[in-house]
């Protein structure tokens, strides 16, 4: 198991991940956004960031970087892919996730800690994720929107991977903290091994930096590190 | 020289869909004491000059790059001059 956190300029998650992973015993590397491979890897991090400063639209310039050819690739064999935060968005703009990602609804930079569950519990990404996990955000255009069609496509086919919740797991109006549609937080492509997600799993790794529920999310791999 | 061609896009949120910094800047103007604007809606221009390119071609660009087909709509103007 070897795990891939793809650069892009204006990254800025990379060593976040990179800690987190290799703290699960994962073996990482960095690869270079102008990479055209992702050849021996078995997971792939597109993490948080502002790439490009953001400019044009949030992810717009990184998912037309040459990287994101290989990693739909990788995708498309079936190889797990998570975009976290920025990543998110890239994986959004690559077309590799439906929807988008707007501003937040109360035009603010979102820099705290939010509750979310798991919706679907079936993907590699979700299957380990039992209880209500706090997790970071820290964003300014994590409001989830898609059209009606999309989201029923989501709903039907289990995709929405995470919601916003209270501690207790009541998916609640007060606990969506940028206005996303369904209190959306994530969601899966169709066949489950892609998922990108506002809030950031690998700052909640180490309870020294406060929170160990992101573990679970990446159980799956930790695990086929061990055996 | 041949004369480079020149385009306008705007680029602009869906309707339907809130645009949060518009609302903060209606909220501004009303707090100034233009109590009679009801809505804003910001947009970006995206100025393009090129030796060829037509409007299909520009269209592409939207397509392409510019525009989110999710989220956004353009328009194309070509400047004349």
């Amino acid at each position: 198991m070897k795990a891939a956190i793809v650069q892009i300029p204006g990254s800025n998650c990379d060593q976040d991940a990179l800690f987190g992973l290799r703290g699960l015993g994962i073996e990482t590397e960095y690869v270079w956004h102008a990479s055209d491979t992702l050849t021996g890897f078995d997971l792939v991090v597109i993490p948080g960031g502002f790439t490009y400063g953001d400019y044009l639209r949030c992810g717009a310039i990184a998912a037309r970087a040459p990287v994101m050819d290989a990693v739909r690739q990788f995708a498309e064999g079936g190889g797990p892919v998570i975009g976290i935060c920025n990543g998110f968005q890239v994986l959004i703009e690559a077309g590799l996730l439906p929807g988008a990602l707007l501003p937040n609804v109360g035009q603010r930079f979102l820099c705290r800690t939010v509750h979310i569950k798991a919706v679907n519990r079936e993907s590699l990404w979700t299957q380990a994720c039992e209880k209500p996990l706090a997790m970071p955000i820290a964003h300014n255009e994590g409001r989830y929107v898609a059209e009606e069609e999309t989201l029923k496509r989501l709903s039907q086919e289990n995709r929405i991977a995470f919601v916003y919740c209270t501690p207790t797991g009541e998916v609640t109006e007060e606990a969506n903290p940028n206005g996303s549609v369904q209190n959306i937080a994530g969601v899966l492509n169709e066949r489950g091994n892609v998922l990108g997600m506002m809030p950031h799993p690998e700052r909640a790794i180490l309870q020294e930096l406060g929170s160990t529920d992101g573990r679970c999310l990446f159980d799956a791999f930790a695990h086929a590190h061990a055996t | 020289m041949a004369a480079v061609k020149r385009y306008r896009v705007y680029v602009t949120l869906k309707p339907q869909l809130l645009d949060s910094a518009g609302r903060t800047v209606r909220d501004a103007l009303n707090s100034l004491g233009f109590d009679d604007v009801q809505n804003v809606r910001i947009g970006k221009l995206i100025e393009i000059e090129a030796q060829a390119a037509d409007r299909s071609a520009v269209e592409e660009m939207c397509r392409k790059l510019l525009a989110n087909p999710v989220t956004e709509e353009f328009e194309i103007e070509e400047v004349e001059g």
